[in-house]
């Protein structure tokens, strides 16, 4: 008889659950109406045409973000064994762990510090009164003459 | 499970394919009935009825609601990115559908046996940000794009603090598998992860505190995984329309929708499994007393999916209590707070384990 391992089950699930999407698709496909027109067919941004191409700059925040995580995710795939069997090793074992913890530790107060965990945050811009009133045109022309 | 399958086909591909589909029976009906009881939970906390007219007290609401997706015309708009439009809900629904295969609903309904489980589920739920990004980025719509991109953001940087828990409570109990998890936390409810575990020692008493801020953290994070309120920056109706699936109607719409609800039955059902016992029933078993191991069966499957529709009602109360946070708080919420205390919280309870 043939065997199938822990992770063709998986695989199996993963068929099933692209069989399931299929079928659904299929189904509605069969029942749903089919009326296109250009109105219907243009993107949804509130109603209004679109202006300009969607793909635009954003900002450079998300870049950092999924840098960090990338760092810490590879940091977290090494801790997973370690995890499992530092206790065998005893005090040195979680010692080595902890010294790999500190550094990544050291690495991630160096971003907070260098402000890399900052998220653009909107200044708040509260009128001086003093100001405003400097900035007056009479105020202005009595400081030119 | 798998095993009585095989014998009863003759054959370990088709009692796979069978029992795949058992969390797929579950999950469909989960979803209409977990719909309803948004509507409801949200209606009644606001002071309203919520649905009412289809059926008694709105009961066929979700299945009314199911027919007429299912009825709606397709819309595809004719500036999109056809191919990865359409491949993006078969990838969103294949990686929320990939988690249930390692959560053990019973002590014998289990999709597979993997010694990784949680390792594979984190791995898993991965999947589901490539659909985000792919669904953002085909569908040609700023919001789309923004949502995505928010989104992405969103779930990776709460992965870490949901992965840094994960690995605290491995390092208590040796193991990733969560059928294992399951079973040592077997008898009575003060025998949870929670309650640091089922021997009784002086770790117990020094690690449950400990164990209650990793449920805590490990809680937050699963929210903001499956971008419910208050995370849901990336559907903020009021500032992205709808977010990734702007563009999605009809059938694949629902398909996104159905993904997410199945996740959050996964989160619930992962936290349950990992703090609260996971199947295990907190009184023990009425078939043990009666000798009915049948019985014994029923009775986990009912408090294991009791246990997870609490953690899902849970999120549909904090989503009607706590208003959205920004995105900077977002941000400064994961990466300094509950990075930095899920990290000590590691390492006592690192230390707690060597005693």
């Amino acid at each position: 008889m043939e065997m199938l391992t822990e992770f063709g089950k998986i695989f199996v699930f993963i068929l099933v659950a692209i069989i399931f999407v299929a079928i659904s698709l299929f189904m509605a496909k069969l029942i749903r109406p089919n009326r296109p027109t250009k109105e219907k067919l243009k993107i949804y941004e509130c109603g209004e045409d679109a202006i300009g191409s969607p793909w635009v700059k954003f900002n450079i925040r998300f870049y950092v973000v999924a840098l960090i995580f990338l760092i810490f995710d590879v940091e977290v795939v090494l801790l997973f064994p370690w995890a499992l069997s530092y206790q065998d090793y005893g005090v040195y074992g979680f010692l080595v762990g902890i010294i790999f913890l500190l550094v990544l530790g050291l690495g991630m107060a160096y971003e907070w510090r260098k402000g890399d965990l900052e998220w653009a945050r909107p200044k708040p811009n509260i009128p001086e009164i003093d100001k405003v009133l400097n900035n007056l045109p009479s105020q202005l022309e009595k400081t030119k003459t | 499970m798998f095993d009585a399958l095989s014998e009863l086909f003759g054959s370990p591909i088709i009692a796979a394919f069978v029992s795949a589909i058992v969390p797929l029976v579950f999950i469909v009906p989960f979803v209409i009935i977990a719909v309803y009881m948004e509507r409801k939970v949200a209606g009644h906390m606001q002071d309203r009825l919520g649905p009412m007219r289809v059926g008694y007290h709105g009961i066929l609401q979700t299945v009314a609601d199911f027919f007429k997706l299912l009825q709606k015309e397709d819309i595809t708009a004719s500036s999109i990115d056809k191919r990865f439009f359409n491949v993006a809900p078969f990838l969103v629904f294949a990686g929320s559908y990939a988690v249930y295969a390692a959560l053990p609903f019973t002590s014998s309904m289990l999709g597979s046996k993997i010694d990784i489980g949680l390792f594979f589920i984190v791995a898993a739920s991965g999947l589901v940000v490539a659909g985000i990004l792919m669904a953002g980025w085909s569908s040609n719509n700023k919001y789309s794009l923004y949502g995505a991109l928010r989104s992405a953001a969103q779930i990776v940087s709460y992965e870490i603090p949901t992965i840094i828990v994960i690995l605290s409570v491995v390092m208590f109990t040796r193991t990733l598998s969560l059928a294992e998890m399951s079973e040592m936390q077997t008898a009575y409810f003060w025998n949870w992860n929670i309650f640091g575990g089922a021997e009784w020692n002086l770790t117990k008493l020094l690690i449950t505190p400990f164990m209650m801020i990793a449920f805590l953290i490990f809680y937050i994070s699963s929210l903001a995984e499956v971008n419910r309120t208050p995370f849901d920056m990336p559907e903020a109706e009021s500032e992205l329309v709808a977010g990734y699936h702007t563009e999605y109607s009809g059938i694949k719409f629902s398909m996104f929708f159905l993904a997410e609800y199945a996740n959050m039955f996964a989160v619930s059902a992962i936290a349950v499994a990992i703090f609260l016992g996971g199947y295990q029933s907190p009184f023990g078993y009425v078939g043990n007393l009666i000798g009915a191991e049948w019985l014994v069966q029923v009775e986990q499957l009912f408090w294991f999916i009791s246990k997870g529709m609490f953690f899902v009602f849970v999120q549909m109360w904090l989503r009607w209590t706590l208003p959205r946070v920004r995105v900077d708080q977002l941000m400064t919420i994961c990466w300094k707070y509950l990075i930095p205390y899920s990290f000590v919280n590691l390492i006592i309870i690192g230390i707690i384990t060597l005693i």
